[in-house]
């Protein structure tokens, strides 16, 4: 078995009385694709979120278990929710580039750090843009606005953004549904080509895109880790009846 | 019948839209043809003659209302977005929809009663009126309208945009000052700017507070002059040439407010263009 980057056990989740999240436990490996797929309201993005504390915004939460980043538990006492969030980067469903320029909005996680040197700024955004597969097609307008680039195109500069202050662990959360196929076809490269560098967990519906990028397949289901294995162990062989069924697309 | 019917609806909203129109074409005509005549050099360079002398204009009192425009501006601006930023932020809390509530009260408190308040807080104390108590009761009007257009439009701004800034590690003030409010930015300077338009043309609440001056004065310790209450005062009186000068200062101050409110305009695309690139 892989290394392990993040370790969850025991991991419940509440929104008010309402438990959506039961007793997951589970091992992400370490520069590996790991994909949580389950029908609408299984609780896999409240779960992926969870692993930044991205639902602490939420009013009237509370969890009960452990989940640990490099045997860090990041709802321990004395986590600074921030420095947790610059190693553990995020890329939403809809794509949210801040309405400044190109360059401004992959700079803008090392800005707000403190980093104010030019060069190395610089140095960072092409970089960063680099490692997302955008550098070529927008490097001759850095300042031109974010919001004029296309869809397929937001969505990398959102990884740049993300990828820009150095994180290990990236959470994706259904990343290119809303992406065209060819635009979908180069996020799916570019997560494989991420995997080198980074510890990558992706939540989404598209089962094909599952078995296309990644190496660990986690299948959740109304709250609760069905099954969790290897992603061609889960597609070809899955030992839950369950989970045969929803791959095959018997619901969901 | 059917179409009887529609076309009387179009025509009675045509109608309305005429008769909505027509006080503002006819104000607009009477401010600039009785106002044009009594525009002159001097009525921009100087002040008000003494009864019965031909002449003098209005010079002080366009700085004047300058003036207070400008400290109402410097009071309310802060303190208007800040309470907007606080309204948008703690949208759920208990104070929050209290202040929400406060500032809609305050919005339609006549404005003479917030001038008494300024004469009662500011003037009473410092035993004279001033040009600081002028605009501080301007500056209570467009606090209100400040606050709740901040925060409506902090909410318009999408909540992606916010969790973005979050997940790079901004902290929750970080993300406000950084990202949402810049996002929101055109829309609230319109807002500031047509509320500071507006408190260009009261004359209630300076009526005791900023009084009036005849001379020209910058001193925001002093009482100023306005000329909003230069045209009452002149319009009441029973000389022809002051009537005149009313007009004038009418006329000005109509051409004031018009400016504002381009400037607000043109001021809101360009930053909008300039976020859409």
């Amino acid at each position: 078995m892989d290394e392990v980057k993040i370790t969850v056990r025991d991991f419940d989740f509440y929104y008010g009385t309402n438990k959506v999240l039961h007793a997951i436990s589970l091992d992400i490996p370490k520069n590996r694709v790991t994909a949580l797929i389950g029908p609408s309201g299984c609780g896999k993005s409240t779960f992926l979120r969870s692993i930044n504390r991205m639902n602490d915004i939420i009013p009237g939460i509370r969890v009960d278990g452990k989940i640990l980043v490099d045997d860090v538990d990041v709802y321990g006492s004395g986590i600074d929710v921030v420095s947790l969030r610059r190693r553990v980067g995020m890329v939403f469903q809809k794509s949210n580039p801040f309405p400044k320029s190109i360059y401004e909005n992959v700079a803008y996680g090392l800005r707000i750090n403190g980093l104010r040197d030019k060069r190395k700024l610089d140095e960072a955004v092409s970089r960063s843009l680099d490692r997302a597969a955008l550098l070529d097609e927008v490097k001759d307008r850095l300042n031109a606005s974010a919001l004029a680039l296309s869809g397929g195109q937001q969505q990398r500069l959102c990884i740049a953004r993300a990828l820009a202050v150095d994180p290990d662990v990236l959470l994706m959360d259904e990343p290119a549904s809303a992406l065209d196929p060819i635009a979908t076809q180069k996020i799916e490269e570019l997560v494989f080509d991420l995997k080198k560098n980074y510890t990558i967990v992706i939540v989404t519906h598209n089962m094909q895109q599952a078995a296309r990028v990644s190496d660990r397949t986690a299948f959740f289901m109304l709250g609760k880790l069905v099954e969790y294995d290897d992603t061609r162990t889960i597609f070809m062989n899955p030992s839950v009846k369950l989970t045969e069924d929803y791959i095959t697309g018997r619901f969901g | 019948m059917r179409k009887f019917k529609s076309n009387l609806i179009v025509a009675l909203c045509g109608a309305s839209v005429l008769l909505a129109l027509v006080p503002l074409a006819m104000i607009l005509f009477y401010v600039i043809s009785r106002g044009f005549s009594a525009l002159n050099w001097a009525f921009f360079t100087q002040t008000p003659k003494p009864v019965g002398e031909a002449g003098g204009g209005m010079g002080n009192a366009i700085v004047g209302t300058l003036i207070l425009i400008v400290i109402a501006g410097v009071i309310a601006i802060p303190v208007g977005v800040l309470s907007g930023v606080h309204l948008a932020e703690f949208k759920g809390t208990r104070f929050s929809s209290m202040v929400r509530f406060a500032a809609d009260v305050l919005n339609g408190v006549p404005s003479i009663v917030i001038g008494i308040f300024a004469y009662a807080i500011i003037v009473l104390p410092l035993k004279r009126f001033s040009a600081i108590a002028g605009g501080f009761a301007l500056a209570i009007i467009v606090i209100p309208v400040v606050a709740r257009t901040t925060e409506e439009l902090l909410r318009l701004v999408p909540g992606g945009l916010k969790e973005a800034a979050l997940a790079l590690g901004a902290t929750r003030a970080k993300a406000m000052f950084s990202v949402i409010l810049p996002a929101a930015l055109p829309g609230i300077l319109t807002g500031i700017l047509v509320a500071l338009a507006r408190v260009a043309g009261e004359t209630a609440p300076l009526l005791f507070t900023a009084f009036n001056n005849r001379f020209f004065s910058t001193n925001v310790t002093q009482p100023i002059g306005s000329l909003t209450v230069q045209v009452f005062t002149y319009a009441l009186s029973p000389y022809d040439d002051w009537i005149r000068q009313a007009w004038a200062g009418a006329l000005v101050l109509v051409t004031m407010i018009l400016i504002l409110s381009i400037i607000a305009r043109v001021a809101t695309r360009r930053l909008e263009r300039m976020a859409r690139g």
